[in-house]
């Protein structure tokens, strides 16, 4: 936006452009780094010779990792849970948005439900409670337990609510002139008219739900039940929480054992459907952070 | 009519409002767990109560003090360092002309934001270790090699640091949103009374997005006890506990791991009813100095 003339400006520009150039680089490293890894040779990883080219290029490690069945029966679980639980936080959030988008003299009850919600985001019984609730209701080790928790995502609520909200008026009044029900208004008018708020949080869902690894830790004891992201953490991160009084040596020796190149071919292949879906993430992601202040 | 209509309103509300009873709202009754001498075979409705013992033993205790501590002060160096960072990135940013190289940028840094603490977790590992590639370079220039995930001094930095790299793009969104908002008319009338680049970023781009950096230092104030519990989780182990051990990765260790229900409650608690406090103060706050309201 700021136009610079002359020489002076011109170093200046010169002098932004590279610094966001290194910037942008440091961002980038850490992922060319982990790539160039995966594709080495073992020792010359661990000799530390490996920076942003391969080694000994080859695909030993890929190999591992197709032939890995654990690997790939957590991946599967993540796959579920985001199909399963995406498709639940999907339709939860539009009937909860509908309403909510509603006028107070239209909706009386709206207010009262509407600080419930916002109330389960601000306030939290805690982690203990919250796991002792889903083990008394028997869902332990059971994907219900990864979907149903988190089935109403509040923050996605609110996004599609503003949205919602400023859908002009008049629609919602010529569709009552023809007769239409409030089920028929929400599929017929709203819906169609709110793709992009609806690919925003689909996203959020979809992402949210691949990247969870937590709840997979302590709700699934059975490790065939956990979620890719509980997987990796168990094996690329575990050295980091096994016993305690471990000494430094004994944590860095532990960490030499645990095979590089295959660790970083199995954390590349956990992020592609993230790279996949990333085009439509961008395209989104912006305007839904914009479509969540939109406020009256 | 009006009545028959609000009857589909609460019946669309019913499943998502009961989910929300079930897993939210339920769990809330749990925190007496921390008031009571809690045993697994009666549940919460039926242990004894013990009044304000946990607490008090709480207090004893030299861990909890410790991860107050490493919380806030982890947490206060994260909201400082990624509101600059981030405001500096887009500022930069938006002095850049090319748009194509703009949109490059921005596509390249925002990419972190969205991969899992996870998977940043096992690369910065790796990267970090003592042979990583870190230590690497630093051995080139001639300094002693540093195991950073296992040194207290480094560690707090090391989060902070992961931090900013992996959401100073995402964070810098809202700026780049407010800055874009900027009249150029007022770059122009700055132009035609002879401002500097300097005068201009002083006393035009700044008192414009102003109102902007004041909301998300307000807001960002709720986050004072969230250290980042994925984050920790992921990089910490034993020989850092001193100064990386915070409040969440305490309470999941005290209560799922050593079963230590009632001490590991009580800080939940204490925890939660401090933020409640936060984001009233923070949401006051806002609406005063920024307009802001949440919905």
């Amino acid at each position: 936006m700021v136009y610079g003339k002359g020489p002076f400006n011109r170093i200046i520009d010169g002098a932004i452009l590279v610094i966001l150039c290194v910037i942008t680089a440091c961002s980038l490293f850490p992922l060319l780094h982990i790539l160039a890894i995966s594709f080495s040779d073992k020792s010359a990883v661990a000799a530390g010779s490996v920076i942003l080219w391969p080694k000994g290029i080859n695909v030993a490690a890929y190999r591992a990792v197709i032939e890995d069945k654990a690997f790939f029966m957590a991946f599967w679980v993540s796959v579920k849970r985001v199909l399963l639980g995406g498709g639940i936080q999907f339709v939860l959030t539009i009937l909860m948005a509908y309403p909510l988008s509603r006028e107070v003299h239209v909706f009386r009850s709206r207010n009262v439900y509407m600080w419930f919600v916002v109330f389960t985001m601000l306030f939290s019984g805690g982690l203990i409670p919250w796991y002792m609730t889903i083990r008394d209701l028997g869902l332990l080790d059971s994907i219900w337990a990864l979907v149903l928790p988190s089935a109403v995502p509040v923050f996605n609520v609110i996004i599609l609510m503003n949205f919602f909200r400023g859908i002009p008026k008049e629609l919602d009044d010529s569709a009552k002139m023809d007769g239409a029900g409030p089920w028929r208004t929400l599929m017929q008018i709203y819906l169609p008219l709110s793709l992009p708020a609806l690919a925003t949080v689909t996203l959020f869902s979809i992402v949210t739900h691949w990247n969870s690894f937590f709840d997979g830790l302590i709700l699934m004891n059975n490790p065939s039940n956990q979620p890719l992201q509980t997987y990796l953490n168990q094996i690329v991160v575990q050295f980091n929480n096994s016993s305690a009084n471990m000494t430094v040596d004994e944590i860095e020796r532990m960490s030499k054992l645990s095979n590089q190149t295959i660790n970083s071919a199995k954390i590349l292949v956990s992020m592609i459907p993230i790279l996949v879906i990333y085009p439509l993430l961008q395209k989104y992601f912006v305007s839904g952070l914009t479509l969540g202040s939109v406020k009256e | 009519m009006k009545t028959r209509t609000s009857l589909h309103y609460h019946l669309m509300l019913f499943p998502g409002i009961l989910l929300l009873l079930i897993f939210s709202i339920y769990p809330m009754f749990g925190i007496v767990i921390a008031f009571q001498d809690f045993s697994p075979a009666k549940g919460f409705w039926g242990s004894d109560w013990v009044g304000l013992d946990n607490f008090r033993y709480m207090l004893e205790i030299p861990d909890s003090k410790r991860v107050f501590l490493n919380t806030i002060f982890i947490a206060v160096m994260k909201i400082i360092a990624s509101l600059v960072a981030a405001l500096t990135f887009a500022l930069l940013l938006n002095e850049l002309r090319t748009r194509f190289l703009k949109r490059f940028i921005q596509t390249i840094v925002y990419l972190p934001h969205f991969i899992s603490w996870v998977l940043i977790g096992g690369i910065v590992g790796q990267m970090l270790s003592l042979d990583g590639v870190v230590n690497q370079g630093m051995k080139l220039i001639g300094l002693d090699p540093i195991f950073f995930l296992g040194d207290n001094n480094w560690f707090p930095f090391v989060i902070v640091g992961t931090d900013v790299w992996k959401e100073f793009g995402f964070s810098a969104i809202v700026f780049l949103a407010a800055l874009t908002g900027i009249n150029p008319v007022l770059y122009e009338a700055a132009e035609i009374d002879g401002a500097s680049r300097w005068q201009k970023l002083r006393f035009v781009t700044l008192p414009a997005i102003s109102a902007t950096i004041i909301l998300i230092a307000t807001l960002s104030l709720q986050n004072v006890l969230n250290a980042g519990f994925e984050q920790v989780f992921n990089l910490y182990n034993t020989l850092v506990y001193e100064s990386g051990d915070i409040i969440d990765t305490y309470v999941y260790r005290m209560g799922l791991i050593e079963s230590q229900y009632e001490l590991a409650t009580a800080v939940g608690t204490l925890k939660s009813i401090v933020s409640l406090i936060l984001i009233y103060i923070s949401y006051q706050l806002a609406s005063k100095f920024a307009n802001y309201r949440i919905f």
